[in-house]
């Protein structure tokens, strides 16, 4: 029996089976960072903004990887991925037709439902990005159900920025803030320079109704915190995304063990005050 | 239209100073505007102002032959530009050019300089508000400068 055959079969059964999913395209988003789409050759893969699947390569490996697109279009399934290893380079070599199995999806969405009714501001850090657009496709196709909506992305260089046509687009919209900073940028970058805690001031929003999704590196995350908190924000509005190393992705194997939680189970979301204490501590 | 004044005395820089101070400092008030493209300051040269950004944006650059402006950080609306009229020998230490069209409200901080001397609660006052400011910049810079995004950590 092939092992096409035996994934197919075992498909919405057993999550550790993968089912296969076919690469229709594959495109550049920056030196290092690609976003891949992924169909499956029947059926689609309904997912909530902030969850996760886990990419298999046969003979290679299987890495968890956020998706990136929007959840109302499950049938175009997107994952953006820097290329930093084994997999994730393999994954980068695919070709269009070539076959990925794929588990999920796993992990806890962002708090897109508990947000209406209030101001939303997302803080993403480099790929953070990824994982937090979905949340902007909902929000907008909802968007009379929220009140103000702000973007605040931080970036390395002005090179490094992901989806720049859609950037663009958003910062276009009357009924969003954008505001996009990078660490360096040479003269002709006319947009910000300075870490993206330093947009958060610039952005009106209401402290006692906002929720705040943040995701991007962990020292990102934590002054993005601190400066959220400095605005009035309450600890259990402000929600992260965390990543640990991870292999059964569904809460068996313990790989991904955040102190007493497991970030594929009861994460990769988390709100701030439940986490707080194994935020600030080292090696966890 | 709001005055100087009005301005001055709503901006969260000077909240909570001594009325005599604050006129004292709107005499050293002026309003300045920057094109897109115009320098504010230039590197070496002798610093005597700062300036309180009302609108738009200021990109603080150094050059460098190799890679020609690089830019180390914007200040936009409602932050402060500039302290090094407050420390000897007051030369500015970078370029401050206007990235678009930069309305501020220029204080004469060679003015201000003498006053403080005079007057050391007015010294402790802006002082204090200052040591805030490059607090608040410091550690910006040494976030900026973990290189956050880079490959060698966890996500981003
Ligand atoms: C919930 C979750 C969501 C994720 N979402 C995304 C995503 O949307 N896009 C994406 O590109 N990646 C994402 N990741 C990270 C991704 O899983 C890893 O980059 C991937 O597992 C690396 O596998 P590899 O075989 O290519 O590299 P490996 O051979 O495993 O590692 C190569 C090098 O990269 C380092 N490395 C491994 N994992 C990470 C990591 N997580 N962060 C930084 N360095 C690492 C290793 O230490 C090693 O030096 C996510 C991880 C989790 C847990
Ligand atoms: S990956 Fe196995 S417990 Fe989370």
């Amino acid at each position: 029996m092939s092992t096409a055959f035996m994934m197919r079969e075992a498909d919405d059964r057993d999550p550790m089976v993968p089912r296969l999913f076919k690469v229709r395209r594959k495109w550049r988003e920056a030196r290092d960072i690609f976003t891949i789409e992924l169909s499956p050759d029947e059926g689609t893969h309904p997912f909530s903004a902030g969850q996760f699947n886990m990419l298999y390569l046969f003979g290679t490996g299987e890495v968890p990887i956020s998706i990136s697109g929007d959840p109302a279009r499950p049938e175009v399934l997107l994952h953006t991925i820097r290329t930093l290893g084994a997999v994730t380079r393999a994954l980068q070599r695919l070709k269009t037709d070539d076959l990925v199995g794929v588990r999920g999806p796993f992990g806890n969405p962002w708090p897109v439902d508990e947000a209406e009714g209030g101001d939303v501001v997302l803080v993403a850090g480099g790929l953070g990005l990824a994982p937090l657009r979905p949340v902007l496709y909902t929000l907008l196709a909802r968007r009379r159900s929220y009140g103000r909506i702000a973007l605040l992305y931080g970036a390395r260089k002005p090179e490094d920025l992901l989806f720049k046509r859609e950037l663009e687009r958003w910062r276009g919209r009357f009924d969003l803030d954008v505001e996009i900073t990078v660490d360096i940028a040479t003269g002709d970058w006319l947009g910000n320079v300075g870490v993206v805690t330093k947009l958060i001031p610039g952005v009106p929003f209401d402290p006692l109704s906002s929720v705040a999704m943040v995701c991007g590196p962990e020292v990102m995350m934590r002054f993005t915190v601190k400066e959220l908190l400095r605005h009035g924000l309450a600890e259990e509005r402000i929600f992260l995304s965390m990543e640990r190393n991870m292999k059964c992705g569904l809460g068996l194997c313990g790989h991904c063990q955040f102190g007493p939680l497991f970030v594929c189970r009861d994460g990769p979301v988390f709100q701030y005050s439940r986490i707080k204490e194994l935020f600030r501590v080292r090696e966890i | 239209m709001r005055t100087l004044e009005d301005i001055l005395l709503r901006h969260p820089f000077l909240k909570g100073l001594d009325q005599k101070y604050l006129k004292l400092i709107v005499g050293c008030a002026s309003n300045v505007r920057f094109r897109a493209g115009e320098f504010i300051f230039r590197e070496g040269e002798e610093a005597n102002h700062f300036y309180i950004i009302r609108h738009g944006k200021v990109a603080l650059e150094a050059f460098s032959p190799e890679r020609g402006a690089i830019t180390i950080q914007t200040i936009g609306e409602g932050e402060i530009l500039g302290w090094s009229w407050l420390f000897p020998p007051y030369h500015w230490p970078f370029d401050a050019r206007a990235v678009e069209l930069t309305r501020a409200i220029a204080l004469d901080g060679k003015c201000l300089r003498n006053k403080c001397e005079q007057d050391h609660d007015l010294g402790y006052e802006l002082m204090k508000r200052f040591a805030y400011i490059m607090d608040q910049r410091l550690q910006a810079t040494r976030l900026q400068l973990l290189d956050v995004y880079g490959v060698h950590d966890e996500r981003g």
